[in-house]
């Protein structure tokens, strides 16, 4: 199918789900959703459906890959077999390495390192529900279940892509907006200070419409970033409500 | 056996003298199992298990393949246990150890002995063209007894889950003669009549080559399924459903496949210690109750 065929937004600003150029999909954040891991977080963004669990900070082990000054952060992001639509082998691919990879090094630039030499502070991150925009899910998810686990951090990152489809720039690409869509911009920040913590693009755009686009994002983030508070809010409020009954 | 299970071995025998659990429960007694099923959107099939803090996601995907050469009239299973380190932190990432390869191949030998998914019925060119059927099995949270909550999940995800027909019709890759020598091999007529696919009739009758978009997947065939229920032996006492620490400490484990006609069906044992006769049909009967148990709270949540 070209790419021209599909017309991926209407006349009056409608994309194929209904939403404008500026809307996100639905989102919904569970913190604390597992028994076993020190901070965990569910999250469902449109059709992604996205689980972390955080772990430490422990000792890093083999003991040549630790740090004598700070903690390491090692993500690992992991689709399920089922995710997709057509079955995907267990493992391992480039591809998540690479996630992996940039997610680790955005969550370190937030996660205060320098108190924990010699340990590790493991990110795992499960994609259990596939539909465009996995990393971004997933990185926001890491940031609550980081919260969750009570690693200090200096801020609670999230992330949020733009991209741009059928010569428009929108919020949030949908599975067919990054299929024939003309270019994805993921975002990470620190909302706190606006440091950008992750950016990748693929596609082409204009200086204009890069900085649309990337103002765009950035908004996004702000959003997803009080739903994310909200969701760490609703679990520690019902958790301090409890006590105080006792 | 590491420290922290040899020092919680003494709590948990000390009460096991008094017929108690660490938990509250008896020896027969499961925790809480809930059922949750379709909740992978991009699987033909899903379902989400918990048993007390066990947490376990099944999804099934589907694919067109060839069968194996000694089987060449039999549908394709293929059972894979990802034990991610999200669910555990002793677990880690890499290619399946032996512990996952060993949950897949029960869970695998009790969906495949048991007949419940009828893969005679999966075959489309005997010899060329099969359905294949994954069963990838997500630990998500673990908290003992794996092996109930894998079957279980495996279950209540095989039955909830439906062929792809359409959208395999769609991308070519099953063709419209593929349709009609599937059809024309009676025992799949009769899951269609059963289940009566609209359109299906129609489009085969029609010379039409393009597959209309209402034609409807239907479910696999499956028959009565039977229930994997284990238990574990610490000391003397046999308990059924051990959390993670009454695993950590067992000398045996047992696990035993009832179906609804009260037949056992598949039988495990593990671990070093050993079971006598009298404790094997304590194991069995427990395992024939508690299996009814949960039959009937995988009807009530499938719809049957």
């Amino acid at each position: 199918m070209m790419k021209s065929d599909i017309k991926l937004i209407n006349s009056e600003g409608k994309r194929l789900d209904g939403r404008g150029p500026e809307d996100l999909r639905k989102i919904k954040i569970e913190s604390g959703v597992l028994h076993r891991a020190d901070g965990s977080c569910y999250l469902e963004w449109g059709g992604n459906k996205v689980l972390v669990a955080v772990y430490g900070p422990r000792e890093a082990v083999p003991r040549h890959c630790q740090n004598p000054l700070r903690a390491i952060v090692q993500a690992r992001y992991n689709m399920a077999a089922f995710s997709v639509e057509d079955r995907k082998r267990p493992g391992p691919d480039r591809r998540s390495v690479e996630i992996s990879k940039v997610i680790s090094e955005a969550l370190e630039r937030v996660i205060l390192t320098e108190q924990f030499p010699r340990a590790t502070v493991d990110v795992n991150i499960e994609v259990l529900d596939a539909e465009a925009g996995t990393r971004c899910a997933g990185l926001t998810a890491a940031g609550v279940a980081l919260v969750d686990a009570g690693i200090p951090m200096r801020d609670i990152p999230v992330a949020c892509a733009a991209g741009k489809i059928n010569g428009q720039v929108v919020l949030d690409l949908g599975k067919e907006e990054d299929n024939f869509g003309e270019a994805d911009l993921p975002v990470a920040i620190s909302p706190r200070t606006g440091e950008v913590l992750l950016l990748q693009m693929d596609g082409h755009l204009t200086m204009d419409e890069f900085n649309k686009a990337f103002d765009l994002a950035v908004k996004g983030c702000h959003i997803v970033s009080d739903i994310q508070k909200k969701a760490i809010m609703h679990k520690y409020q019902a958790v301090v409500a409890a006590e105080v009954q006792e | 056996m590491t420290i922290i299970p040899a020092i919680k071995k003494d709590y948990i025998t000390k009460l096991a003298e008094q017929g108690k659990r660490v938990d509250g429960r008896t020896f027969d007694q499961y925790r809480t199992i809930d059922i949750e099923t379709k909740v992978v959107n991009k699987a033909e099939g899903s379902a989400r298990i918990k048993i007390g803090n066990t947490q376990v996601l099944v999804g099934i995907k589907m694919d067109l393949g060839e069968p194996f050469p000694d089987t060449p009239d039999c549908g394709v299973l293929s059972t894979a246990a990802e034990f991610v380190p999200l669910a555990s932190p002793d677990f880690e990432s890499g290619p399946p150890r032996e512990n996952a390869i060993e949950l897949a191949r029960v869970v695998d030998r009790g969906v495949r002995e048991s007949e419940v998914v009828d893969i005679k019925k999966l075959v489309i060119t005997p010899g060329e063209k099969v359905w294949i059927v994954f069963i990838d099995i997500h630990i998500l949270d673990y908290d003992g007894n794996l092996f109930d909550a894998a079957s279980l999940g495996a279950l209540a995800a095989l039955m909830t889950t439906k062929v792809p027909i359409l959208r395999f019709l769609q991308s070519g890759t099953l063709e419209k003669k593929d349709l009609e020598t599937w059809y024309n091999n009676t025992s799949i007529k009769d899951i269609i009549d059963l289940y009566s696919i609209p359109g299906l009739d129609e489009f085969i009758a029609s010379k039409n080559k393009e597959a209309p978009t209402d034609i409807k997947d239907i479910p696999l065939p499956m028959i009565e399924p039977p229930i994997s229920c284990t238990a574990i032996k610490i000391n003397d006492y046999v308990m059924f459903d051990a959390s993670l620490d009454e695993e950590l400490i067992a000398d045996a484990r047992l696990t035993v496949a009832t179906d609804h006609k009260g037949d056992i069906r598949a039988m495990q044992k593990g671990l070093s210690g050993s079971f006598s006769r009298e404790e094997i049909q304590k194991v069995i009967k427990g395992a024939l109750d508690n299996g009814q148990e949960i039959r009937k709270q995988l009807y009530a949540k499938i719809g049957k």
